[in-house]
């Protein structure tokens, strides 16, 4: 039996060194058909330095969309392996603070406590944070026959705390007098997982509709009702399934199937969500993270025409001081191109909105204080 | 397989004295192979308890450093909020979730797989039963992510209709009541869950009831019974046991359970009355969602959560094996 | 079975009427023709018409072969009946569950595809492949294997062969108990091991966690291939006066070793499809390491898992896919576990 153990195990041994000869990471054949705007920007403009190895990142997977985009030229260029897990921006955070990430992805600033866990990992120094994507959070909805639906925070606010039960309801109708609303029970998907999206979701909801929202805010999901799904993604793929339904993800996700609601912030039209509308509401941001820290205070009480004002930032984290020393070049690296003319114009393209033109440039000096 | 088990295990009848003797002589272990080799196979045993014993001694004490700070009531709070100062957690959900989705799936699967085994061992036509029986074994086999996929993207769009019929019918009990939402609900998981276990509840029924005494069902058929009457007489309290401890086993795959839940299920925290609205939770489908966020303490609950789990299986098992061994002496009895 | 065809030979005249062969194929038939018709009357679903077929044709069969053939005779028609439905019904689930993942999983799976790694491919585009992840699964198991199987028959072998007391117990009741492991539970015990000595995720931290819940299963059924093996044996060879090691090794291990080996497998099986310990401790990987010692790699179960959870079209091909190649290889071990089982059936002797 010893030997016909030993048999196998060099079968299997020899099978595994058969097969590892002949795999391939190259998949610029099987991708070229692919949709990805990151096509458009040229790759010359990456400075590598000797960014070597493999990149480890998890968190928000708001921006899994652009992370791909730049993993894909930034890779191409540089060859380092960026291995990037759309865990969700709590999964982000914590991992990082365990110290198994070169840096993480959170569309909510680090709290206190996280930064006070982070200077664990950071020796030295602390996690900080950098903007690098800016977005509209839509509000998709999955209704047959009606196409072009508005909505207002309150009402907003009512439909996700489950006071508003059905698309008919007075209050829907007054926002669209035009549209067929059906009498169906209204399905209204969130987040099951601890998400930015939600945390900004839910803080334009408090900032705008206090009476109707009565919680405190955060990552986790408070309201009581309503079906949850994991990630963007998932809420995404649920209100596409199911008719009558609403939920709340990044502009990208809004695709065949899926509608997004403009919402009636009191400015002379209702604004849908884009690029554009983003970009504008964010330009009120406002630096409020103290030292290297760079988190923004968004306004989402903005009236201004064209500006859609529920709106999220995701920040870059990593250590001011103290990263790992195998990973500091390339995480540089990456940053820096990320943050560059080149790496912010991949956004639009995306359904992204770039960082006002003021605070990335903030950006860019701290990544190059970087160590 | 038992009844050669038993007859090995009774004591050979002739050289009684010198195998005594002999058995002494090779337990005595004297002779250095045999020395290195109970070395070998017994420090192997130890290796494993020390695993066992080390994995339980320190779920026990992550699990313990949870529960002192825990604000809310362990066992009936209905939030699991551990990112939060002060945090408060309960399994009440959680354990609703799972016993009531094991339930559902057990009450659906165990009588389907019974008769999938009857079938295949009484009724089938031979040729149609061998390779059956084989495509069962496989289907046993299959990885529950693979369930996960098949109930995410097939059985819960296919969901609607039957949650439509029984809220026309039995909406009225209260438990069968739809508000239409998606079907991703505790009695969608219950279904899928029975759907997973159903193989393996009737391979092991399929055993059971191969090894009844033919001399049973012939006698029984010699009185002028029919096929059913065999079967009710003979076949099934023979396997009665077996069935028993075929479906514990089942039970402890659907209680522990993780992908194939949270693929299907929409959590939350909340205990629904009805079945049939998106809800609720389970112990493996709560600690796989949330452990990936969770920070040191929060994860420190998710195991204080897992360790209930483990003793419920463990329990479970016991209860299982139990039977298994009163079922060795029955047909023991009767072989 | 030799019931039927003593039935088959009991004297016709101790029986009473009975209904011919046929009788329960026309009734099936008429059942459906009425559900049919019923159905395409009020716009049932063909879900439902299966339903209403089903519940005529028991309640005709009753009827009928109450009225024909007796009471007993009736009750045994609807238990045949019965089981015969229940088998349909289950079939039902089982088969769309081998023929979804099959004709969805056949459409994006080629040579490409288990060649290639997901490398520069986003989740929401076409393309990619899984050749990181098989690599991933072949390693991660193949350690796990290594560990777990030699453990899992040398403690078998101590409690069959020499296990009596104390000790013996406390491992077979921690053997019970390890079986209830919840696989998430063992990947957060190797988690907490890693972030003690601050190591990051790589494949072997993944075997590891694979080998704790693979060990008790080796135990299991290895000690039950051993019991199977004759007393005489053994006592034949003492007898001789042959070591006891070397009987354990020369007897007792060849004559079970094909029950072993399919214990193995099927325990390789299972921990195949493992999820949720590969998602803390692997971490993931959209590129191909060949090292399970360094570095995070991917896996089957959580590349079905990820492509799953990015749910968009591309993705879910993928996800199909790699659940084909998943249940492929899990089949391939089962059969080859099976017939290396009845190629090295242990023979008892009588």
């Amino acid at each position: 039996m010893n030997r016909r153990a030993l048999a196998l195990g060099a079968l299997a041994a020899s099978g595994a060194l058969v097969l590892t000869a002949c795999g391939s990471d190259d998949t610029s054949s099987g991708s070229s058909g692919g949709s990805s705007a990151s096509a458009t920007t040229g790759a010359s403009s990456i400075k590598c330095d000797n960014a070597k190895g493999q990149l480890l990142s998890d968190g928000s997977s708001a921006q899994k969309n652009a992370i791909d985009a730049w993993v894909a030229q930034f890779s191409k260029a540089c060859g380092v392996q960026i291995n990037y897990k759309a865990g969700g921006s709590g999964a982000g955070v914590t991992s990082f603070t365990q110290g198994q990430l070169a840096f993480a992805g959170s569309d909510s600033a680090l709290k206190p406590e996280e930064v006070t866990a982070s200077k664990k990992v950071c020796s030295g120094g602390q996690g900080i944070d950098l903007p690098m994507v800016g977005g509209p959070i839509a509000v998709g909805y999955n209704l047959s026959g009606v196409s072009n639906l508005v909505l207002d925070a309150p009402t907003l606010a009512k439909i996700f705390n489950s006071k508003i039960q059905y698309w008919d309801d007075a209050a829907i109708k007054k926002l669209n007098p035009s549209a067929k609303l059906p009498h169906l029970k209204i399905q209204a998907f969130h987040r099951s997982d601890e998400s930015g999206t939600t945390d900004n979701f839910t803080k334009y909801l408090i900032a705008t509709a206090k009476s109707d929202w009565p919680y405190s805010g955060g990552k986790a999901w408070q309201a009581k009702g309503g079906q949850a799904a994991a990630q963007s993604s998932g809420v995404a793929a649920q209100v596409k399934q199911t008719n009558g339904s609403i939920g709340y993800f990044e502009l990208s996700y809004v695709a065949d199937g899926v509608n997004a609601v403009s919402i009636n912030t009191g400015a002379s039209a209702p604004v849908a969500p884009s690029s554009d509308s983003a970009s504008k509401a964010i330009a009120d941001a406002k630096v409020v993270g103290t030292g290297k820290d760079l988190s923004l205070q968004l306004n989402y009480n903005t009236k201004a025409d064209g500006a859609y004002p529920i709106t999220l930032v995701t920040y870059e984290i990593v250590c001011d001081k103290g990263n790992k020393s195998d990973t500091l070049p390339a995480t540089k690296a990456f940053l820096r191109y990320i943050a560059s003319e080149d790496g912010q114009n991949v956004l639009s393209g995306l359904k992204y909105a770039p960082i006002p033109a003021d605070i990335i440039a903030k950006v860019r000096t701290t990544i190059e204080g970087l160590n | 397989m038992d009844t050669s088990t038993q007859i090995t295990d009774a004591p050979p009848p002739v050289p009684q004295p010198n195998l005594a003797e002999l058995k002494r002589n090779a337990r005595g272990a004297t002779r250095p192979g045999d020395r290195i080799f109970l070395g070998l196979s017994r420090g192997s045993g130890i290796f494993l308890l020390v695993i066992m014993a080390a994995i339980a001694v320190f779920l026990t004490y992550r699990a313990s450093l949870a529960l002192s700070k825990n604000h809310g009531n362990f066992l009936t709070t209905f939030e699991w909020n551990t990112n939060v100062t002060p945090p408060s957690f309960g399994i009440a959900v959680l354990a609703f979730g799972t016993v009531v989705s094991s339930i559902i799936a057990m009450v659906l699967a165990v009588p389907v797989a019974v008769a999938i085994a009857l079938f295949l061992t009484h009724y089938a036509p031979r040729r149609l039963a061998g390779p059956i029986a084989y495509v069962v074994d496989l289907l046993a086999a299959v990885p529950s992510i693979v369930y996960g996929l098949w109930g995410a993207l097939i059985l819960v769009p296919h969901m609607t209709g039957l949650f439509g019929w029984l809220n026309d019918f039995f909406g009225w009990t209260g438990i069968f009541s739809w508000d239409q939402g998606a079907p991703r609900s505790l009695l969608t998981v219950g279904i899928l869950l029975a759907i997973m276990i159903l193989p393996i509840i009737t391979n092991v029924s399929r055993e059971v009831f191969r090894q009844v005494p033919q001399m049973h069902e012939e006698a029984a058929l010699a009185l002028g019974a029919t096929r059913w009457e065999v079967i009710r007489m003979s076949v099934l309290p023979f396997g009665r046991s077996g069935v028993i401890s075929a479906s514990m086993l089942g039970l402890g795959r659907a209680l522990g359970e993780t992908m194939a839940v949270a693929t299907v299920l929409s959590p939350d925290f909340l205990i629904h009355g009805s079945l049939l609205n998106p809800g609720g939770g389970t112990f493996a489908q709560n600690i796989a969602s949330k452990f990936s966020e969770a920070t040191e303490f929060g994860r420190d609950a998710l195991i204080a959560s897992g360790l209930v789990l483990f003793v419920i299986t463990l329990v479970v098992n016991g209860a299982a094996r139990m039977i298994i061994a009163r079922r060795k002496e029955y047909s023991g009895a009767n072989a | 079975m030799s019931n039927a065809v003593i039935a088959e030979k009991r004297p016709s005249t101790l029986r009473g009427a009975s209904l011919p062969k046929w009788s329960p194929w026309a009734i099936a038939a008429g059942s459906v023709a009425v559900a049919v018709a019923v159905g395409a009357g009020t716009g049932l679903t063909k879900v439902q018409w299966g339903l209403i077929s089903g519940l005529l044709f028991l309640a005709a069969t009753y009827g009928i072969a109450a009225k024909v053939e007796g009471r007993r005779q009736a009750k045994d028609r609807i238990a045949t009946g019965l089981v015969w439905v229940a088998f349909l019904v289950a079939l039902v689930p089982l088969i769309s569950l081998v023929w979804v993942t099959v004709v969805r999983g056949i459409k994006v799976l080629d040579v490409y595809f288990l060649t290639h790694s997901m490398g520069l491919v986003a989740d929401s585009q076409p393309g990619g492949g899984i050749y990181h992840a098989i690599i991933g699964s072949l390693e991660q198991v193949g350690l796990a294997t290594l560990i777990a199987a030699p453990i899992g028959v040398l403690t078998a072998i101590y409690l069959v062969e020499y296990g009596r007391g104390r000790l013996a117990q406390a491992v077979t009741f921690f053997v019970d108990v390890m079986t209830g492991v919840p696989s998430i539970v063992a990947g957060l015990f190797i988690l907490s091991l890693m972030l003690i000595f601050d190591m990051q995720p790589f494949g072997f931290a993944g075997s590891m966690a694979l080998a704790i819940l693979m060990m008790p299963v080796v135990v299991r059924s290895t000690e039950e291939m051993l019991k199977l093996v004759p007393n005489e044996l053994r006592e034949a060879s003492l007898a001789l006066g042959v070591p006891k090691w070397r009987t354990i090794l020369k007897v007792v291990l060849p004559t079970s070793i094909g029950g072993i080996t399919t214990g193995i497998m099927l325990a390789v099986a299972r921990i195949a499809g493992e999820t949720a310990p590969v998602l803390l401790l692997v971490f993931g990987n959209r590129f191909i390491n060949n090292n399970p010692f360094e570095g995070p790699q991917q896996s089957l179960p959580l590349y079905v898992y990820q492509q799953y959870a990015a749910g968009n079209e591309y993705a879910y091909d993928r996800a199909w896919a790699a659940s084909l190649a998943l249940i492929a290889f899990v089949m391939i071990l089962n059969l080859v576990a099976r017939a290396i089982a009845r190629w090295k059936a242990p023979k008892t002797g009588r």
